[in-house]
């Protein structure tokens, strides 16, 4: 071989070998395997399908949970328009909520809370769009009146309970909202003990809140005492099982330090089952204790009233058919979700079959109890329930959800979603009977699946259509931080008000004519009565001394639907917003100068000159 | 024999009896007069696109009712306050006052002809009815006239005086107008025509001249 052809080969087989490389190079794969359009609805189909014309409505509505917003979120379905916000936790000055007195003694110094998970009111297991009770992690849980979509009534923070996660589940006939503990503490709330006393000292607290079948005024009920797991998720048992209340726990470890690790060791936590009608029973007979002003009763002095269930590890649903038959608890770090048996259970308690005990509570043999485990897919979380037996199960690491039957437990479909599915809501999908239609995937993340907003990105709600053997869907809706849970209930169910009427006003400071409005004067207290029609306010002029403490009621006088007043004081950070017939009450103490009031909330052609002075003289 | 003249023969048929038919039309009509008092007379309906379900007004006898459990007849005012017209206020109507007492005073005057049972207490009850339905009218028209004319000078909203439609469709600014008799004025109205009948069938049932 001559060298000039040595070096020809050479450089040929070097070309070569670059070459291979930039092809190889060239080969790597542009998208995943399994393409993200399956189960996407045909275009013109989901159109049609999730199209309210304007001035139609919507078949449905939907209450999402706000998370840490501090709110509820009203959507109507199919269109997953965004009808309004129902302040809660949290001011909303396009309400006015929190800025009046009375709103501002129920927020008791708190200007967020961490919504979690509401519940519609039920009789007999079913909607019965009377209220809407909500949850947040500071241990309060809310009370939301239908008939005009406002926040009536906050409670707590309930004693004992800390972090207030495994709420709001209401029972079927709406006789209690429970809650729980997932932050355990020593109780009462104030109690010193160092962390390393965690295992014995720190407690876990399930607690019931008692609710007037009539008013729907909700007050302390009774607790449960116990070991420091972390409750996360439940749900009241129902026809079948009425009378039991399940809730999920992780960190059975009673571990500290960092869970992600410290908590995941055992491979099964717990599902607590609770013999609610026997714990209130035992707690009108006067068992348990007073703590921080509650009865808590201790499961190791009255026996009978709790059981703990394993479960597939860090379990956050628990959910209970439509029959009452199963409980479906989910180990969001597994690939299967567990069905137990509600009868089983039963008869596992009346056996005393049992592995072991928890400070006393007994813990059922997981084999006697189960019926299948389901094999969903990865990190199922969350169970909802559609018509004919169907069940539907969030997977959160699979991004995914399956479609699965109770009683066969095949499993029938899977659906991606996009992205990172937390909770899902079926319409109606955890009373007694499940409409089936429509399933909104409540995911984590959008990940740029909308007009690019920067970096603090909306979630992302995806409305599904499950009428058909394949689920498919149908649209995106971006949504407000953040939907743990929500509830869809038939729009027919609901029957607000659209103005007050004037004769259910008893406002001891309403004024419904003109000439009565105006100043009284007792020492430094001054109370202003003020009229707010279209549009003008009277008096439009208030005149006070510098350091008088002045209480202004304002009445809007109006009946007409929409027709809506704000007062909006400059300099004071008071801004109130009137509904038609309501009368709203701000007290302040007076700065010396001149400040404009005016109405905030448009009203009418003339809206512009609804204005006021508030003239404070100097001392 | 010689015809006698026309205003002989008509006093003749003053003094006539009645019969047995026109009698009974006389009870028909005044139980449709005392049923006009419980019905509405007229109505009037005003529809603008940020009111699509319209804005009702039915008068009676005795009142003003506005739709909606009588939240129209406030709105109405709110919005004709900024034209500087009157709001519609019971107390200025004297009518409700006295008109009950008229439509009750006609169904008198009906069943004392049909007890007295001759033409002249028929014709009597006619006059009067007649009367007061022309009049009513005329009275209903004029208000309408000075509420859209009798506008305050201060107003927001200067519009020309306009007079609301009394029948039929009026535009007026953004507002369709819509105003028509209703059941109690329809009632007034078939009270009329029975007293025409039961004054016809008089006629026709007259005792023959004598001959």
């Amino acid at each position: 071989m001559t060298p000039s052809r040595a070096r020809m080969i050479t450089w040929t087989a070097a070309a070569a070998i670059v070459g291979l490389g930039v092809a190889v190079s060239q080969c790597s794969p542009s998208g995943p395997r399994t393409t993200r359009r399956a189960g996407v609805s045909d275009t013109a189909i989901a159109a049609e399908k999730t199209y309210v014309a304007p001035g139609d409505l919507d078949q449905y509505y939907m209450f999402s949970s706000g998370g840490h917003s501090g709110q509820v979120y009203v959507y109507g379905l199919p269109s997953m328009r965004h009808i309004s916000t129902i302040p809660v936790f949290t001011p909303y000055p396009a309400t006015g909520y929190g800025f009046d007195d009375d709103s501002k003694a129920m927020l008791g110094g708190l200007t967020w809370g961490d919504v979690h998970h509401p519940a519609l009111s039920e009789t007999k297991g079913e909607y019965d769009g009377r209220w809407l009770f909500v949850n947040e992690m500071n241990g309060r849980i809310a009370r939301i009146d239908l008939r005009d979509f406002k926040t009536k009534q906050i409670l707590g923070p309930v004693p004992n309970v800390s972090g207030n996660h495994s709420g709001a589940f209401v029972t079927p006939n709406t006789e209690y909202a429970m809650m729980g503990t997932r932050f355990s503490i020593p109780i009462p709330k104030g109690t010193y003990a160092p962390i390393d006393k965690y295992a014995t000292e720190y407690k876990g607290v399930l607690a019931a809140v008692k609710i007037d079948p009539k008013s729907g005024a909700m007050s302390l009920g009774w607790q449960i005492l116990m070991p420091p797991f972390d409750f996360d998720l439940g749900d009241a048992g129902k026809l079948l099982s009425d009378g039991w209340m399940f809730w999920s726990s992780y960190n059975t470890e009673r571990a500290t330090g960092k869970l992600e690790v410290t908590s995941t060791q055992k491979d099964r936590d717990y599902i607590a089952a609770v013999d609610w009608r026997a714990a209130e029973k035992a707690a009108a007979e006067g068992k348990g204790d007073l703590i921080g002003g509650v009865r808590v009763i201790d499961p190791k002095k009255v026996p009978g009233l709790v059981y703990l269930i394993p479960c597939g590890k860090s379990p956050h649903g628990v959910d209970v058919s439509p029959d009452g038959k199963y409980i479906i608890g989910s180990g969001k770090l597994q690939g299967v979700t567990t069905a137990f048996n509600f009868e089983k259970i039963q008869t596992a308690i009346r056996n005393k079959d049992f592995t072991g005990d928890e400070d006393g509570v007994p813990v059922l043999k997981y084999e006697s109890v189960k019926d299948a485990e389901v094999q969903v897919g990865l990190g199922p979380l969350h169970t909802q329930f559609g018509t004919d037996g169907f069940a539907y199960t969030s997977l959160f690491v699979d991004s995914a959800i399956t479609k699965w039957k109770l009683g066969t437990w095949e499993v029938i479909d899977k659906a991606p979603v996009s992205y990172s599915i937390g909770h899902l809501s079926a319409a109606e999908g955890d009373t007694v009977s499940p409409d089936g239609n429509y399933l909104v995937a409540l995911n984590k993340l959008s990940h740029g699946r909308h007009l690019n907003v920067g970096p603090s990105q909306p979630e992302s709600s995806q409305l599904i259509d499950i009428t058909e053997e394949k689920m498919k869907l149908l649209y995106d809706a971006f949504t407000e931080p953040e939907p743990h849970y929500a509830q869809i209930v038939k729009a027919d169910k609901l029957h607000p008000i659209e103005v007050y009427p004037k004769e259910e006003n008893k406002h001891p400071l309403a004024v419904w004519d003109v000439n009565q409005a105006g100043v009284t004067r007792q020492g430094n207290k001054v109370t202003v009565k003020l009229v707010a029609v279209r549009s003008s306010f009277t008096p439009t002029a208030v005149e006070v001394n510098e350091g008088d403490i002045v209480t202004v009621a304002v009445t809007n006088i109006e009946q007409t639907t929409d027709e809506l007043h704000g007062f909006g004081l400059l300099d004071y950070n008071i801004n109130l917003v009137i509904d038609p017939g309501e009368t709203k009450v701000v007290t302040f103490t007076a700065k010396k100068g001149v400040y404009p009031y005016y109405c905030t909330n448009f009203c009418s052609a003339l809206h512009q000159e609804m204005q006021g002075y508030l003239i404070v003289k100097p001392r | 024999m010689a015809r006698k003249g026309f205003l002989e023969r008509s006093a003749a048929f003053l003094h006539e009896p009645i019969g047995a038919a026109p009698r009974s039309v006389l009870v028909l009509a005044a139980v449709l007069v005392v049923s006009a008092h419980f019905l509405a007379l007229w109505n009037l309906t005003m529809f603008a696109p940020q009111y699509p379900d319209g804005l009702r007004l039915d008068i009676y006898d005795h009142a003003l009712v506005g739709g909606n459990g009588g939240q129209d007849i406030k709105e109405i005012n709110i919005l004709n306050h900024y034209i500087g017209m009157r709001d519609l206020a019971m107390e200025d109507f004297t009518e409700f006052k006295w008109i009950p007492f008229v439509l009750g005073g006609v169904a008198l005057l009906l069943l004392r002809a049909t007890v007295l049972g001759t033409v002249k207490e028929l014709v009597d009850a006619t006059m009067v009815f007649v009367y007061f339905g022309g009049f009513s009218l005329w009275s209903f028209g004029f208000k309408l006239y000075r509420y859209g004319h009798d506008l305050a000078p201060g107003a927001a909203v200067k519009v020309p005086p306009f007079t609301p439609p009394m029948f039929g469709y009026k535009q007026i600014a953004n507002f369709e107008v819509y105003s028509y008799p209703r059941a109690g004025s329809y009632l007034l109205v078939a009270v009329g025509l029975l007293l025409v009948m039961a004054l016809w069938i008089a006629w026709r049932q007259r005792r023959a001249p004598a001959s």
